[in-house]
C-alpha cells in the first residue's frame, strides 16, 4: 500500500537556503545542493524548493541550483515561489522540477492552474494554500500570509482542484511556527472537499505531531516541514522509524 | 549508448541525469539513425495516451521502435512510455498501442474501490512477480518506487514482472524478452530506481 510521504521544504533566497539551518556534521548548511543531498540520503520522499528571491539575478541563480540538485538527487522535486505564468512553469520544469506549486499567482489569475494542467498534466500542478481562521471560517491569505483575500479556503481549494490542480499543500497560518501540531480541523475540512493528495504543512514540532496527523487523518498523504528538519530537532530517519513503529507505512 | 527517445512528450531532464549518474552514455534524441545505432532504448512519456501515441506516429518513431524491438534491442518504456508498449488503451476512447506486449491499459478507479485517490501518486512497494528477472538484479522485494498514474496495464498474462498494491494489485512492471516497461518512474525513485536503470543498462 502507498506510503506516507515526508517532505522537507527549503526556502531559497539568492542561491542560499534561508531559515536558520543548524545541522551538525554538514559543512555548508546553507547550500541547497548539500542540504538536498543530505535529506535525500536520510530518506526524504520529496523535496520542495521555495524561491523567495526578488531579483532577476537571484532567479537565474535559483534555476542553476535547481539544475544541479535535479542532476544529483533522484526523488521528486517541487518548486514554488514566483510562479505567475505558464512560462514560469516552463522555466523550472526545464531545470528538472517535477511539480510546480502555485499560490499567489493562481489567486491573481486562476486560469494559470487550468492552462498549466492542460499543458503539463494535473500531476504537475500543486495548489499551495495559506489559510487562517477569520470569523470562524478558513480564509485564504496571499503574499506569504500577509494579505487577506477574503476568499473562503475550502471553496478556493475546490475551485483549484476543479481547474486541474493535482495535489494540495495546505499551510495553516494559525499553527505555522507554533510547533504544537498540524491543524487537524482545517486539514480534515480540505480532505472532505477534494479527492487529490493533501500535504499537511504548518505546525510540526516533533515526531509525535506526525504520528497524530496520520492516525487522526489517514486520508492525509504527506507531511511537510522546514525548521524542525533544518534545525536537526527531528531527523527524517528517526521520524520514519517512529512512524513505522506506530503502524504508519513509510518508505525506508 | 542509450537512446532516450524524444518525441515531444515530457520532461527528460531527470532521465538523462540518471543515466549520467550511472556513468552510462545516454542521449536524448528523436533521430531515427541515432535510435537505430543505440545499444538500448528508453521510451519515456507523460500525459495522455492518445496524444503521445499520435506524436510517436507523427514522428514516424513508432515504426523505428517496433523494428528495433524486433531486432532484439533492449527497450524500456517508462510510465506512459510503458503503456504505449501494450496492444491498446482505454483512456478516453480506444487507442492502439505498439502491440509489443500483450494487454490493455485501463482506468484504475473501478478496480481500486472507493476511498482511494486517483491518480495513484507516491511511493509504493514492489511485489516481484518474477524475482529472478535481470531487471531486479540489484533490488529487494518490497523496495519502494515512485508512481504517478491513473491507468494501469491489465490482462497482461505472464508478462507481468512486478505489481504494487493500491486497493488492487496493479501492474508495476512488465516485460517479455527484450521489451520491458515500468509504470513507476525509476528516475525519481532514489537509489532503488537507479539500481533498476543500472540493471537495464547491463541487459543484453
Amino acid at each position: 500500500m502507498i506510503t506516507k510521504r515526508i517532505i522537507p521544504c527549503l526556502d531559497v533566497r539568492d542561491g542560499r537556503v534561508v531559515k536558520g539551518v543548524n545541522f551538525l556534521g554538514l559543512a555548508d548548511v546553507s547550500s541547497p545542493v548539500k542540504l538536498a543531498e543530505y535529506y535525500s540520503r536520510c530518506g526524504a520522499d520529496e523535496l520542495v524548493f521555495y524561491d523567495i528571491t526578488a531579483s532577476a539575478e537571484g532567479r537565474a541563480l535559483f534555476t542553476d541550483i535547481l539544475r544541479e540538485v535535479a542532476s544529483t538527487i533522484f526523488i521528486p522535486l517541487t518548486v514554488g515561489g514566483g510562479i505567475n505564468t505558464v512560462e514560469d512553469f516552463d522555466r523550472v520544469l526545464k531545470c528538472g522540477a517535477d511539480k510546480v506549486s502555485v499560490n499567489s499567482g493562481a489567486l491573481k489569475d486562476p486560469r494559470l492552474i487550468f492552462d498549466a494542467a492542460k499543458r503539463y498534466g494535473s500531476q504537475c500542478v500543486v495548489l499551495s494554500v495559506d489559510a487562517k481562521r477569520v470569523d470562524g471560517r478558513f480564509r485564504v491569505f496571499a503574499k506569504g500570509g500577509r494579505e487577506d483575500t477574503g476568499l473562503d479556503a475550502i471553496e478556493w481549494i475546490k475551485q483549484g482542484v476543479a481547474l486541474g490542480a493535482g495535489e494540495l499543500v495546505l499551510n495553516s497560518i494559525d499553527t505555522d511556527g507554533v510547533k504544537q501540531g498540524f491543524d487537524l480541523p482545517m486539514l480534515e475540512a480540505a480532505c472532505e472537499a477534494v479527492n487529490v493528495p493533501v500535504i499537511a504543512s504548518g505546525g510540526a514540532g516533533g515526531i509525535d505531531d506526525f504520528i497524530t496527523l496520520f492516525h487522526a487523518l489517514p486520508q492525509v498523504d504527506a507531511g511537510l516541514a522546514a525548521s524542525i528538519f533544518h534545525f536537526g530537532e527531528v531527523s527524517i530517519a528517526d521520524l520514519k522509524d517512529a512512524l513505522a513503529a506506530n503502524d504508519i507505512l513509510v518508505r525506508r | 549508448m542509450v537512446a532516450i527517445i524524444d518525441y515531444g512528450v515530457g520532461n527528460l531532464f531527470s532521465l538523462r541525469s540518471s543515466f549520467a549518474m550511472l556513468g552510462a552514455d545516454a542521449v536524448v534524441t528523436g533521430d531515427p539513425a541515432v535510435i537505430r545505432s543505440a545499444e538500448r532504448l528508453v521510451l519515456p512519456g507523460v500525459g495522455a495516451f492518445e496524444d503521445a501515441a499520435k506524436k510517436l506516429r507523427d514522428t514516424d518513431l513508432d515504426g523505428v521502435v517496433t523494428e528495433e524491438a524486433g531486432r532484439g534491442k533492449p527497450i524500456l518504456g517508462i510510465c506512459l512510455g510503458m503503456q504505449l508498449l501494450f496492444d491498446e488503451s482505454l483512456e478516453f476512447g480506444v487507442h492502439k498501442g505498439l502491440g509489443l506486449l500483450p494487454g490493455r491499459v485501463v482506468p484504475m478507479a473501478p478496480v481500486i474501490g472507493p476511498g482511494l485517490k486517483v491518480p495513484h501518486i507516491g511511493w509504493n512497494a514492489l511485489h516481484l512477480t518474477k524475482p529472478e528477472h535481470p531487471l531486479w538484479k540489484y533490488i529487494r522485494p518490497g523496495d519502494c518506487v515512485y508512481f504517478v498514474h491513473s491507468y494501469y496495464a491489465a490482462e497482461c498474462g505472464d508478462v507481468t514482472l512486478a505489481t504494487t498494491e493500491y486497493g488492487a494489485e496493479l501492474t508495476a512492471a512488465a516485460g517479455r524478452d527484450n521489451v520491458l516497461g515500468c509504470q513507476f518512474h525509476p528516475e525519481k525513485s532514489g537509489p532503488v530506481g537507479l539500481s533498476i536503470l543500472r540493471a537495464f543498462c547491463e541487459m543484453r
